[in-house]
């Protein structure tokens, strides 16, 4: 126990509960996208998915009891991820008083070098999300339970759809870097970059965000083409 | 050749430092960069004025003292040390900014020259084999498999220059700190004090205000012993692993 809470003081510490934590996060994105496709087998698949979702081992832990269980542990994850974030970039910055006049990069790309500011919008992005497709206190006409409905209302408005959209790609460029960074921050080597291993985790870095985008864009062109 | 050098000059540690622009004329591209630096200085010297101060000693790649960021890239971008560059390596006509490297552990103590103790200090911390001296022991009365001596000579091949955490855009010297861990992880002279050593080396590294790896690679592109980025993995799951089995920074 000793070892585990000094553990934690130390960067490397801190760094393997951002590792956990958003692998935790990415876990759960991937089962939250295959949900979402869903929608493609229409209201009743999509709507009953949700259902599922409520009633899972309701038997055992009541109504809803799995998917509060779920999003304690998210809530959880989420705060020590950005808190950690949090604690690492102030490290970061105080490293370095005095910067250099100019920086050239030889390694890091946009979206590991973006890994901060995309964090950011991604919680902005969060709040507003829950807000419109959870809760409805940010989407007017929401009905509880009927999903398919609730998505065809929200993303009847062009902007919105297309701020989910812009979200993605954000979510795809911190994913892009963070599920490989993942890895090696758990001590299993996945450089170098641009071998198989990093191929693999780009690949689900853009595949998951890119699901979760097909919903939007295919209610935008439903409307384009007024089906 | 003909190049245009701007160089950070700082008298001392508290004084300010500041740019200063010297043009350099009929360099031959044969020159290495020290030799270069050593004609500028002669001019400077000439002039009455106080020359550049930059480190070096065996200008041959091996001691590490050696060490300018040149255009914003330690050791100038050709994974080499700055004593192995060559003026060929540059465009004629070129400006060339020289900084020293900059991290809160490294404080300049004059114009390109910092103070890199801090690495040191890291290894008196435990990058160390405890081992009775007494009589030398007979070679080879402790077998060390192949890949693990080759794997333990890729990291040992470290020499300390700092590079690394000078490239590092959160000033950590992870990638130094790693290989020398993974260097005695691997053999088997290193195992006693395996677990001991990296929690030891590694809480020295974060109080002497090093930064933590985001896994960019910047240091290992610059590592003119090319260490490779599996030394950040390996100090992670060395560390995890004292974790694990109960060892902390107050039992190392
Ligand atoms: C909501 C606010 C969030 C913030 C402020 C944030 C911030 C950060 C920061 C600063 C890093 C470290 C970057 C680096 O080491 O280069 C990081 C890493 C990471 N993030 Fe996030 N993030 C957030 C949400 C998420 C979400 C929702 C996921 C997953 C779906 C996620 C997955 C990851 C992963 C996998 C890593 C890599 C961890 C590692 O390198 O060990 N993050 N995040
Ligand atoms: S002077 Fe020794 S490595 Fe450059």
């Amino acid at each position: 126990m000793v070892g585990v809470l000094s553990f934690y003081r130390t960067t490397i510490g801190k760094k393997v509960i951002m590792a956990i934590t958003g692998g935790i996060w990415v876990l759960y994105v991937m089962l939250h996208m295959f949900g979402n496709l869903k929608f493609f087998q229409g209201a009743e698949a999509i709507d009953g998915w949700a259902h599922f979702l409520r009633t899972f081992g309701q038997e055992v832990v009541g109504y809803e009891g799995v998917l509060w269980l779920v999003r304690i542990v998210l809530v959880v994850s989420l705060v020590l991820h950005v808190w950690m974030a949090w604690q690492l970039s102030r490290l970061s910055w105080a490293s370095r008083p005095v910067k250099y006049s100019r920086r050239r990069w030889l390694a890091a790309d946009f979206s590991g070098r973006t890994m901060r500011w995309g964090g950011v919008f991604i919680a902005v992005f969060l709040v507003i999300h829950i807000g419109q497709l959870t809760t409805g206190a940010l989407l007017n006409g929401f009905q509880e339970g009927e999903v398919y409905r609730n998505l065809i209302l929200l993303f009847s408005n062009n902007l919105i759809a297309a701020f989910y959209i812009l979200m993605m790609i954000v979510l795809a460029l911190h994913l892009n870097h963070g599920i490989w960074s993942l890895f090696h921050s758990l001590g299993w080597n996945t450089y170098p970059s641009k071998s198989l291993k990093h191929r693999l985790c780009q690949l689900v870095a853009i595949a998951v965000p890119l699901g979760f985008a097909l919903v939007p864009i295919s209610i935008v062109l439903m409307g384009v083409m007024n089906v | 050749m003909n190049l245009t050098l701007n160089v950070w000059r700082q008298p001392n540690a508290n004084a300010p430092g500041r740019f200063v622009t010297y043009p350099v004329n009929d360099i031959s591209p044969d020159m290495s960069f020290l030799e270069m630096l050593d004609i500028v200085n002669e001019g400077i010297v000439h002039q009455g004025e106080d020359p550049i101060a930059f480190d070096s000693d065996c200008r041959e790649g091996i001691c590490g003292i050696c060490g300018i960021v040149i255009n914003g890239i330690p050791h100038g971008g050709k994974a080499s040390t700055t004593c192995q560059l060559y003026m060929r390596h540059f465009r004629e006509g070129e400006t060339l900014t020289l900084e020293p490297f900059r991290a809160r552990p490294f404080p300049v103590l004059k114009d390109l020259i910092v103070d890199r103790t801090a690495l040191d200090r890291i290894m008196s911390a435990g990058g160390f084999i405890s081992a009775s001296v007494g009589s030398a022991p007979d070679g080879n009365d402790m077998l060390v498999p192949k890949n693990n001596a080759e794997a333990a000579m890729n990291y040992a091949v470290c020499i300390g220059c700092g590079a690394c955490a000078a490239a590092c855009p959160n000033g950590s010297a992870m990638l130094f700190t790693g290989a020398k861990v993974a260097h005695m992880a691997e053999l088997p002279q290193g195992q006693p004090e395996r677990y001991q050593r990296v929690v030891a080396m590694l809480s020295e590294h974060d109080e002497l205000g090093f930064g933590s790896c985001t896994n960019h690679g910047e240091c290992s592109a610059v590592c003119p012993a090319h260490i490779p980025m599996s030394a950040i993995a390996r100090i992670n799951r060395e560390l995890t692993q004292a974790a694990l089995r109960g060892y902390s920074s107050a039992t190392a």
